[in-house]
């Protein structure tokens, strides 16, 4: 277990290195270099600033003055909103990214793993053909259709919540509907899936042979393992929820870290480009490992080893 | 399936047969081929541009003239989304071409060396897997430009990971068993068992899960679009004329639904049509059928 996390820990810097080095190298080229202002300023005042930011210096030395920072977790501030760190940027983009990706995660177990049990435990039937048909309807949407659709309903016909922005407690709701549903699709059809080939295995005979009730076979015994593959999609798809989905974040103009991100890349903002990139990687190892541990908790067969 | 007409077929006739025995697997193949001729050859026989501008028909409603409306440019939306989802298709076959290759020759080379390069090759799998691959997608886009064949080689460069791993457990399965054995003991070089023997196997497995690859290679490009990072309009992807379709659904929804509707029947088709692809090859659903 030890020697498990370890090995992870090691990777997850690995990865962290790398993704710093990779977004470090492609934001350096992207045209219109880093320092741009609203008004014409004289070359030398572009000079201190290129000089203030540390620019002039050479590539190598500003990648490892870059890893430094983000080693001891001095975070450099943003080029383009002068005067704040990257770290309060990410601080004030992240809650709204987390609050709508944590409530589209919830609605989407919420709808997806009842319809897909439902589905396997009454195979061929009505309800196991029509929750099917719901998901692949669902996987088949794309959010990018779906958003507006929602929003259009709603938020112009019925006018229940607005249509974009970030100022109403409410507003959450719409955004966090449209992932749910689109997620609830997967969710469901892997529910489906690993709970018909579950309650297809010995164990469960044994189960039903020695007497236990037909709830205690399915909730005891085939859940626990068959959430094993919905935990498996969860892991990745968690850390994609909390730190915002680029589409959804466009269509109801939330001011969470998908839209920061986009903006930084294209305004050459490199200190907020790489400090996102980074965030989101960390994010993604430490849900990957999150999952491993619970996969290990639920099935006695998986032994973590390095 | 009758056992005596199975004696008689050959592997793939079978899986062919077992495929088009589910009728949806039919018509989604059907449905595709429908809508891959008419975007190849749809807006050659419009009589429209898709770029054509007409100020005077400002987002009319369908009718004889254009049978789809038109866009508050007064474009034709029929030709449009044809136009559109041939530059959508092309990068979803581009793009998954890409990561086929990219998958199977990395795959074939961990699976084939095996030992301490295979676990290394793997381990560097398992890495990028952690990767935040849109954030690097988006910064390609904005650092080379918007350019079509960026696009494609960008996402096609990204999904090759599942891809590498389904092709090197196939040759770890494969290079061992007696046909391989038998080729190396009547003289077989090295690159006559990869090309003749070990591809021909692998290939497969690879067309299913590419299969299953091209839809979700779609969606990223529409998104790509729909953020103004992918296909620039006029140029005219599914992903581009959602974007103009949700800009203006207040006033035309149906500039939304249209191409919505495109997208979302070609993305059920291509899904259902994987999904039966994996379920006519896959052993395990032979005892079924």
């Amino acid at each position: 277990m030890i020697r498990f996390l370890l090995s992870r820990l090691i990777q997850g810097i690995v990865v962290i290195l790398a993704v710093i080095t990779i977004t470090f190298t492609l934001s350096e080229m992207v045209p219109g270099g880093a320092i741009r202002n609203e008004r014409n300023v004289s070359a030398e005042t572009k000079k201190a600033q290129e000089e203030y930011f540390g620019l002039d210096k050479p590539w190598i030395t500003r990648l490892g003055l870059t890893i430094k920072h983000y080693a001891t977790l001095d975070l450099p501030d943003s080029y383009h909103y002068k005067g704040r760190g990257v770290d309060e940027i990410i601080a004030s983009g992240f809650p709204v990214s987390a609050t709508v990706g944590l409530a589209g995660l919830l609605i989407a177990l919420v709808i997806g793993v009842p319809l897909g049990a439902i589905a396997a435990l009454r195979p061929d039937t009505f309800e196991d053909r029509g929750s099917t048909l719901a998901a692949t309807l669902g996987i088949c949407t794309p959010s990018m259709v779906l958003g507006p659709l929602i929003a259009m309903f709603f938020g112009l016909k019925l006018r229940w919540f607005n249509v974009a922005g970030w100022f109403d407690t409410s507003d959450w709701v719409l955004p966090a509907l449209t992932l749910g549903i689109i997620y609830s699709a997967y969710i469901a059809r892997l529910t489906r899936g690993s709970l018909r080939e579950t309650l297809a295995q010995e164990f469960i005979r044994t189960a039903r042979a020695k007497g236990a009730g037909e709830a205690s076979v399915v909730f005891l015994h085939a859940m626990k393992l068959a959430c094993l593959p919905v935990l498996n999609f969860l892991g990745p798809a968690a850390a994609g929820l909390l730190t915002g989905s680029f589409i959804v974040e466009t269509v109801f103009q939330l001011p969470g870290l998908g839209q920061f991100f986009i903006a930084a890349a294209t305004n050459g903002d490199h200190q907020l480009t790489i400090a996102i990139s980074t965030f989101y990687a960390a994010l993604i190892v430490g849900f990957n490992l999150l999952v491993d541990i619970l996969q290990a908790a639920l099935n006695p067969r998986i032994r973590l080893h390095a | 399936m009758s056992t005596t007409a199975a004696e008689s077929l050959s592997p793939s006739q079978a899986a062919w047969r077992r495929l088009m025995r589910h009728r949806l697997n039919a018509w989604a193949l059907w449905f595709l081929v429908a809508l891959i001729l008419l975007c190849v050859f749809g807006p050659a026989l419009s009589p429209y541009d898709q770029a054509q501008q007409n100020l005077e028909l400002k987002a009319s409603d369908p009718g004889m003239q254009h049978w789809l409306g038109t866009d508050p440019l007064g474009r034709d939306m029929l030709t449009r989304i044809l136009h559109g989802g041939r530059v959508s298709l092309e990068v979803g076959l581009l793009a998954t071409a890409v990561a086929a290759v990219i998958g199977v020759v990395y795959g074939m080379v961990s699976g084939l060396a095996g030992g301490r390069v295979d676990a290394a090759m793997m381990r560097v799998v398992d890495i990028l897997y952690a990767f935040p691959f849109i954030n690097f997608v988006i910064l390609l886009m904005v650092v080379f430009g918007r350019h079509f064949w960026l696009i494609f080689v960008a996402i096609g460069a990204v999904e090759w990971l599942t891809m590498a791993r389904v092709v090197r457990g196939q040759v770890l399965a494969l290079k061992n068993l007696e046909f391989v054995t038998a080729a190396r003991a009547s003289g077989a070089g090295f690159w006559h068992i990869v090309w003749k023997h070990l591809l021909p196997n692998v290939m497969g497995p690879v067309i299913i899960y590419a299969s299953l690859t091209v839809p979700g290679v779609m969606l990223l490009e529409a998104a790509l679009s729909f953020l103004g990072l992918g296909i620039q309009p006029p140029d005219a992807s599914w992903g581009v004329l959602i974007r103009e379709g949700a800009n203006a659904m207040e006033t035309y929804p149906w500039l939304l639904l249209y191409p919505g509707i495109f997208f979302s029947a070609t993305l059920l088709a291509l899904n259902l049509l994987g999904d039966g692809l994996r379920d006519a090859f896959d052993p395990k659903s032979m005892a079924r059928c």
